[in-house]
């Protein structure tokens, strides 16, 4: 363990922590727009500078590694007129539409601008201007938006091992971009959105179906295979508009395309909405209990036939615990045959 | 009967083939002789044999091409030879003993040099650099055999810290406490790189040396290996330096071939080799954490320090990074021994500096000095003083991270320290004299465009911070300043430079910060008075006919390509403002000055 | 999962997701795992970032090999020939480790007899691997300190799937590397709760819990707390259902959330089948493929619209939460269940999901402690059986269930359907990322229909220009027992002489082709290999 001192607290943490890991840890806020706590460190934004004892200029608490005796200041105002010059300088380059941004709410840049109270900005000029084009069908990808964070690219590199984006170009015409400035063409896990702090990256499928206000959040399990990652959906009416997921689940926070992007099929228009019974070769819609009386009757016909062990049952890998377990209880007890499986070998 | 070639005597003809000298036709001139002289060897029988030899850099590449003609003891050489020159040298010079006057260098190539002290260049221009054996020859790669047989390296380490070197490269770090630490540095496997990522305006004393005497910056290199426990090494070379690279594979060739590289190295158990990076034209890849990144095949993009690459550097490993010239001037430490280059210079700036100078100067090229020397020594007395003998404004020193030092302020010895004191840094040595018809707003705007488009865009303040210093500085010189624009400048200038993550950042604001530290009001008649006072800032000028001396000749009507001139023959032109484009063509065509601009 | 079972006396993944990060060598084989289990995939790469060695065993050239320290790329069916020499040479080195081989297993000097002629140079000849990578691999993991096997399909839609299970089973044994923190034996699981599906008892032999259903003291147990009589008689697995249709003695399906029309081996065979019964309920939130051939279709809720939990590959039980109303009078499964059994006079209304969840713990202890409250956040692993207890991280801590883990001596036979003059390629049937299994719920989302629009089949460009075939060609596919029309994607990701066709496309559905024959313990069909042929169009 190291001892440090933060802003006159003295912490104890273990050796390896950086500056600012170690400030959280202790619920002391340093501003940050490139860090991403399951990312390495970037130290491009330059918000979570911090005075340390002894070091001539100040330096980013997120790459610095914590050090026995280290005295370490998180606020002054020399450091508060950095960050803010900082934000100024990254909101002289930013559309700055929060009115009609899917991220309003929801965006880092948008809450320090806030608490910094930037509203007047001592720097303009140039814009950059980029087409909105790309044909992906997942990703919205805003660039006029993008701090360059980095975060995006640290995540396709870092955790999704694809390295489908990177920086290009120099200077102020920095930009991330896929090679040759194509089309994003990649797993589309979404990942990148996930991570990314600003507007500039959100799910196509998103757009304009509503912002955080109204959303209800609904924390579950993900449907498709047997990872199990925790799904929060996003809930507004009697619609799933969005999925994300918490960072601090098994998952960690990553999803895939699947998980991401294909939750459509819960509001469907080509859902099943009543029961449907064959009549004439063609299956025509009953209700409930016309259907149910339906199979029981047929069901208990071909049993008293031919006995129970007759009849079969499919359970559903796709179904709850609880589902199959009744499932099977309904074959078993009920039915009274052990005819039951699922799919468990394809 | 004939004389046999053996018994004949020796001539020498030494042609530069730096990249200033091949610019020239170096490599023309070389063939020119040769085609000279066996075309008089179809007639008569000479007396002599005729012996090439190409060298490196050997400064005064205002000159160039240089050939030195070298018989027996007497030397003679020329300045600005072309091919067709060739053929009269040698028939009026090697074959009548007669040289060619009017070719021959002047006085000023010899007070070029009177002030000068070469140590690394002394060789560079003399010997052949694709030749193994010419550096040899001079003393090469006595040093590495001399610590392997009877230094350690911690001896080594203490010697370079007694000899005071500090790197070359600009910020002037020690060179012996570098290397110490990463010889303290934990890790088994450790790396030396040599940064020949040379990227200021106007420098080219890392490629002067390399083309000129590669192997000594491969002795540097293999005496550094030695001193931190080094096996490899990367030399990361700009791929714009083709002449360099080439002679740099060539050496490393040679040197492989002659056991001068690789396992075992002159019957000790040391081993060394090395490889070549080429950088791919990114200014800030001479930045040592981004020029790691590029080694390692990553974008080049600095990365915070601490831990610093002594610690933590290329693939991780414990890594010192030096420059061309410093290492240069290693071989030349170990040989001569500490307290020899400690005796030159002062007390904490030791040794020679290279510096590349340019600009208003009448004498350019490649100069090497005693760390010491005044600034006015080397402006007047090595440099020749402005040329068209117009005024003195400043002297810019470090390129995009340095400033600007004025008249009064030539007394200032260069040393580290002293430079610093100014508002500027010693930098790698680009020199660039600016005259009194630089403006220094422009100046200032030149080095932000050069920053900005270099900047890798990694952190907020270097990457928008220096677009909008840029954007206040234009619109300062095409006259739409306003009020404040200089207090803005100061305080988003003193922000840069905190905030940067690295060098580049971090010193991108010093060509605004010392010129306005100097010319401030220059600034301020661009802004209050909207007016240039070096009349170099075109949107502000206006120009105007003087009618009491015009003879409305209509040659400033012909030139104008707006159609802006308007008058009858013989009698006073006038100009329309309106339609004015500020190209000056009017001014510079007028035989009677009666263009006036101000 | 039964050869695990047989082996250990339990059959699931050994370790935990966040384990894998910690393994110092993964040994993937027969699995893609960045595709089908792409969070894994994950973990797996934050694996090799932190210094752990690779070795992907896999006739494609899938996405896994970018990362591998080494491939070993065996023919189809080749399994067992390549980890029996790949232990041969971990004996021949003295790798193996006989302390844990004395304590915990039985049946090791028989086995070690087995493995006597799978010399190196007999696993190149069968398998196709060099013998250079034979050792290499054995050499890996044989020094490994902490080595994960991760399998799938690959291994077990064989017809020898159990043999390769206990190959794999072996090479742990015999090594020791099991019943330790990230070092084990993982079967990744391939949908969201067919772990919990096997656990709840929806097989035909096993009641919730593993439990014989032709052991008494366990009948009794059940019928005791469900109140009924039940039968001692083992049922019918899924593809002996089919064959029960054929033969006339099983009249009627109750199919609750499955497509076997498309996911079952050999298609055509199948719907023959299906159109036999004399009632076929089908319960889905779609119309899919088999709902067309039904008599009764009920609409099903989606998992967006219930409570319950769901049990993931490592056994991890986990909630799932009500987020929207279903559409329509669509209903959840359970309440259909629960209706049904009304009509027949069983009374099966439970006051919540939980109370549902309750029994099950009292039946089967391995979840007795854990509870919905447990697992509002994160879920936890079985067994579990106090609410104090904190979940098994990894199995087989200090022994297994059976007492000692059973070495089986496993030799290699070829697959049932081998490829001949007139079929002269073998097939493998698999998943892709943006699919996902029959395409019901993924291929509703536009976005992913336009990276994934269509059915192809994969093929080596040699082969390909040996039949002049160019990518994006159509081709016909065709096997024994019938033909699809696909395009083809030429390029060296097959091995020469192999194509693989994603089986989510109903367009053109590769189980038209496949060989409904099966593994005789697991009764697992030969997905992965079966005999076929190409001609282009």
């Amino acid at each position: 363990m190291i001892k440090l001192m933060i802003d006159g607290k003295t912490l104890s943490v273990p050796d390896g922590t950086t500056v600012l890991d170690a400030a959280r840890r202790f619920h002391i806020n340093i501003p940050t727009l490139c860090h991403h706590p399951k990312l390495t460190p970037f130290g491009g934004c330059r918000l979570c500078l911090v005075e340390i004892k002894g070091i001539p200029r100040p330096v980013t608490s997120c790459t610095t590694p914590a050090a026995e005796g280290m005295e370490v200041t998180t606020t002054s105002p020399n450091l508060e007129s950095l960050r803010k010059t900082v934000l100024e300088l990254i909101l002289s380059d930013h559309p700055n539409d929060c009115m009609i941004c899917e991220r309003a709410g929801d965006c880092t840049l948008q809450e320090l601008a806030y608490f910094y109270g930037i509203r007047k900005n001592r720097f303009s000029g140039e814009r950059r201007t980029y087409s909105k084009r790309d044909g992906n069908p997942f990703i919205e990808r805003d660039m006029e938006k993008c701090i360059l964070c980095g975060r995006c690219v640290k995540v396709c590199d870092e955790v999704e091992g694809v390295a489908a984006i990177d920086f290009a170009y120099r200077g102020f015409k920095s930009k991330i971009c896929p090679p040759y400035e194509k089309d994003l063409n990649c797993e589309f896990c979404g990942q990148c959105v996930a991570v990314c702090p600003t507007g500039a990256l959100t799910g196509k499928a998103w757009k304009q179906r509503g912002r955080q206000k109204d959303v209800r959040e609904v924390d579950t399990t993900c449907a498709y295979c047997g990872c199990g990652c925790s799904l929060t959906l996003h809930v507004q009416g009697n619609e799933v508009i969005r999925v994300t997921s918490r960072e601090d689940t098994l998952n960690e926070g990553w999803l895939c395309v699947k998980g991401r992007f294909g939750y459509n099929f819960i509001n469907s228009p080509e859902r099943l909405k009543k029961p449907l019974i064959r009549k004439d070769g063609k299956l025509e819609e009953a209700s409930w209990e016309t259907a149910l009386d339906y199979v029981a009757g047929r069901l208990k016909d071909v049993r008293d036939k031919y006995g129970p062990n007759a009849i079969a049952g499919l359970s559903s890998a796709r179904c709850t615990n609880e589902e199959n377990y009744l499932f099977q209880k309904f074959i078993r007890g009920v039915i009274g045959t052990n005819n039951v499986d699922h799919c468990a070998r394809y | 009967m004939a004389q046999s070639d053996e018994t004949k005597k020796k001539v020498v003809v030494r042609v530069c083939i730096g990249t200033g000298g091949l610019a020239a036709g170096g490599k023309e001139v070389i063939e020119a002789f040769k085609k000279a002289i066996s075309d008089f060897c179809v007639d008569i029988e000479l007396d002599f044999t005729c012996h090439y030899q190409k060298v490196g850099c050997r400064g005064f590449c205002a000159r160039d091409v240089l050939v030195d003609v070298v018989d027996g003891d007497t030397s003679v050489t020329y300045q600005g030879i072309k091919p067709d020159i060739a053929k009269r040298i040698v028939q009026e010079h090697l074959i009548n003993g007669q040289p060619v006057k009017e070719w021959l260098i002047d006085d000023s190539y010899y007070s070029f040099h009177s002030k000068q002290m070469k140590v690394l260049l002394k060789d560079c221009g003399t010997i052949d650099p694709e030749d193994i054996q010419a550096y040899s020859k001079v003393g090469g790669y006595t040093g590495i055999r001399k610590i392997l047989s009877t230094m350690t390296p911690e001896d080594v380490i203490a010697e370079i810290k007694a000899s005071g070197i500090r790197g070359r490269g600009g910020a002037g770090f020690p060179t012996g406490v570098k290397w110490e630490a990463c010889r303290k540095a934990q890790g088994d496997v450790k790396y030396i790189v040599c940064n020949a990522d040379e990227g200021d305006p106007g420098a080219f004393m890392d490629r002067s040396i390399i083309e000129g005497n590669p192997h000594s910056v491969i002795e540097g290199m293999m005496i550094a290996a030695y001193a931190i426990g080094a096996g490899l090494g990367y030399v990361y070379i700009r791929a714009e330096y083709p002449a360099a690279v080439e002679r740099l594979k060539l050496a490393i060739a040679q040197a492989h071939e002659t056991g001068h590289l690789g396992k075992g190295l002159f019957g000790s158990d040391f081993s060394f080799d090395l490889r070549i990076k080429l950088g791919a034209g990114a200014f800030v890849c001479g930045e040592e954490t981004a020029l790691i990144a590029s080694i390692e095949g990553e974008r080049g993009m600095p990365r915070a320090k601490p831990p610093f690459p002594v610690h933590r550097g290329l693939w991780g490993r414990p890594t010192v990074i030096n420059n061309v010239e410093t290492l240069s001037n290693i071989p030349y430490i170990i040989r001569n021994g500490a307290s020899w280059y400690s005796s030159i210079g002062t007390d904490k700036s030791k040794g020679t500096k290279v510096f590349a100078l340019t600009g208003k100067i009448r004498n350019t090229g490649l100069i090497e000095v005693p760390m010491g020397i005044r600034l006015g020594e080397i402006i007047y007395d090595i440099g020749g003083g402005i040329i068209g003998d117009k005024k003195f404004k400043a002297v810019q020193l470090g390129g995009p991270s340095g400033g600007c030092i004025p008249d009064h302020l030539l007394d200032t010895p260069v040393t580290y320290e002293d430079i610093v004191r100014t508002g500027a840094i010693v930098g790698s040595g680009g020199m660039v004299v600016l005259d009194e018809t630089d403006c220094m707003v422009n100046i200032a705007k030149f080095f932000l465009e050069f920053t900005q488009a270099e900047s890798c865009g990694k952190c907020v303040p270097c990457r928008i911070g220096t677009k909008r210093l840029l954007e206040i500085l234009d619109r300062i010189t095409r006259g739409l300043g306003k009020e404040g624009d200089i207090e803005l400048l100061e305080a988003l200038c003193s922000d840069i430079k905190v905030a940067s993550l690295c060098g580049l950042g971090q010193t991108a604001p010093n060509p605004v910060l010392s010129t306005l530290k100097y010319f401030r009001h220059e600034y301020e008649a661009h802004i209050k008075d909207k007016k240039c006072p070096a009349k170099a800032c075109k949107d502000l000028l206006i120009y105007s006919i003087l009618e009491d001396i015009c003879k409305g000749c209509g040659v400033c009507k012909r030139a104008c390509p707006a159609g802006a001139i308007s008058g009858d023959k013989k009698k006073p032109h006038k100009i329309n403002a309106d339609l004015c484009i500020r190209c000056g063509a009017c001014f510079d065509v007028c035989k009677f000055n009666s263009v006036n601009r101000e | 999962m039964a050869g695990l079972a047989t082996v250990f006396g339990s059959g699931a993944m050994t370790n935990s997701m966040p384990e894998i990060e910690n393994n110092d060598l993964l040994f993937v084989i027969g699995s893609n795992t960045t595709e089908t289990h792409p969070i894994i995939g994950l973990k797996m790469k934050k694996a090799f970032r932190k210094g752990a060695k690779l070795i992907v065993a896999d006739p494609r050239k899938i996405d896994l090999v970018r990362f591998a320290d080494l491939w070993l790329r065996q023919r189809p069916g080749t399994d067992v020939a390549l980890l029996n020499s790949i232990m041969h040479v971990i004996l021949r080195e003295g790798l193996e480790d006989t302390e844990f081989i004395n304590t915990w297993t039985d049946d090791f000097e028989s086995f070690r007899g087995s493995l006597a002629e799978f010399t190196p140079e007999t696993g190149e000849r069968i398998t196709g691997v060099p013998k250079e990578k034979i050792i290499q691999a054995a050499l890996l993991y044989g020094n490994a300190e902490r080595p994960g096997i991760y399998y799938t399909m690959g291994i077990t839609q064989h017809t020898h799937g159990t043999e390769n299970v206990y190959a794999i089973a072996n090479l742990a044994l015999m090594t020791g590397n099991l019943g330790k923190e990230s070092t084990g034996v993982n079967p990744l699981r391939g949908q969201n709760n067919v772990q919990g599906a096997t656990d709840m008892g929806c097989t035909p032999n096993m009641y919730p819990g593993y439990q014989r259903v032709d052991v008494p003291a366990v009948k009794e147990k059940f019928e005791r707390e469900w109140n009924v009589r039940l039968s001692e008689k083992v049922g019918l697995t899924a593809t002996e259902m089919l064959q029960a249709i054929t033969n006339g003695s099983l009249k009627a399906m109750y199919i609750m959330g499955e497509n076997p029309v498309l996911s079952d081996p050999d298609m055509g065979h199948t719907i023959k089948a299906l159109k036999e019964l004399d009632l076929l309920v089908v319960q889905d939130i779609f119309m899919t493929e088999t709902a067309e051939l039904a008599d009764v279709v009920l609409p099903a809720a989606s998992f967006a619209e219930k409570d319950g939990t769901f049990t993931n590959t490592e056994r991890r039980v986990q909630r799932v939460r009500r987020a929207v109303n279903s559409p329509g009078e669509a209903k959840r499964d359970s309440a259909i269940i629960a209706e049904l059994s009304r009509l027949f006079g069983y009374d099966m209304t439970y006051h919540s999901d939980e109370a549902v969840f309750r029994e099950i713990g009292r039946l089967w202890p391995a979840t007795a402690g854990i509870s919905y409250r447990r697992i509002r956040k994160i879920g936890v692993q079985w067994p579990c059986p106090t609410p104090d207890h904190p979940g098994t991280q990894y199995l087989f801590k200090g022994g297994f269930p059976r007492g000692k883990g059973r070495f089986t001596a496993v030799s290699y036979r070829p697959s049932a359907e081998v490829p001949d003059n007139e079929y002269p390629y073998i097939l493998s049937t698999g998943r892709q990322l943006f699919q996902y299994h029959t395409g019901t719920m993924t291929r509703k989302t536009s976005a992913i229909e336009t990276v994934a629009p269509g059915p192809y089949v994969e093929m080596n460009d040699e082969d390909a220009q040996g039949l002049a075939v160019e990518d994006g060609q159509k081709v016909r596919v065709s096997s024994r027992r019938g033909s699809i029309e696909v395009s083809a994607h030429v390029s060296e990701k097959t091995l020469r002489g192999m194509v693989f066709i994603p089986f989510h496309f109903k367009e053109a559905a590769a189980n038209v082709l496949t060989n409904p024959a099966t593994d005789p313990v697991c009764s697992i069909p030969e997905f992965k290999v079966c005999a076929v042929k190409i001609e282009s169009l």
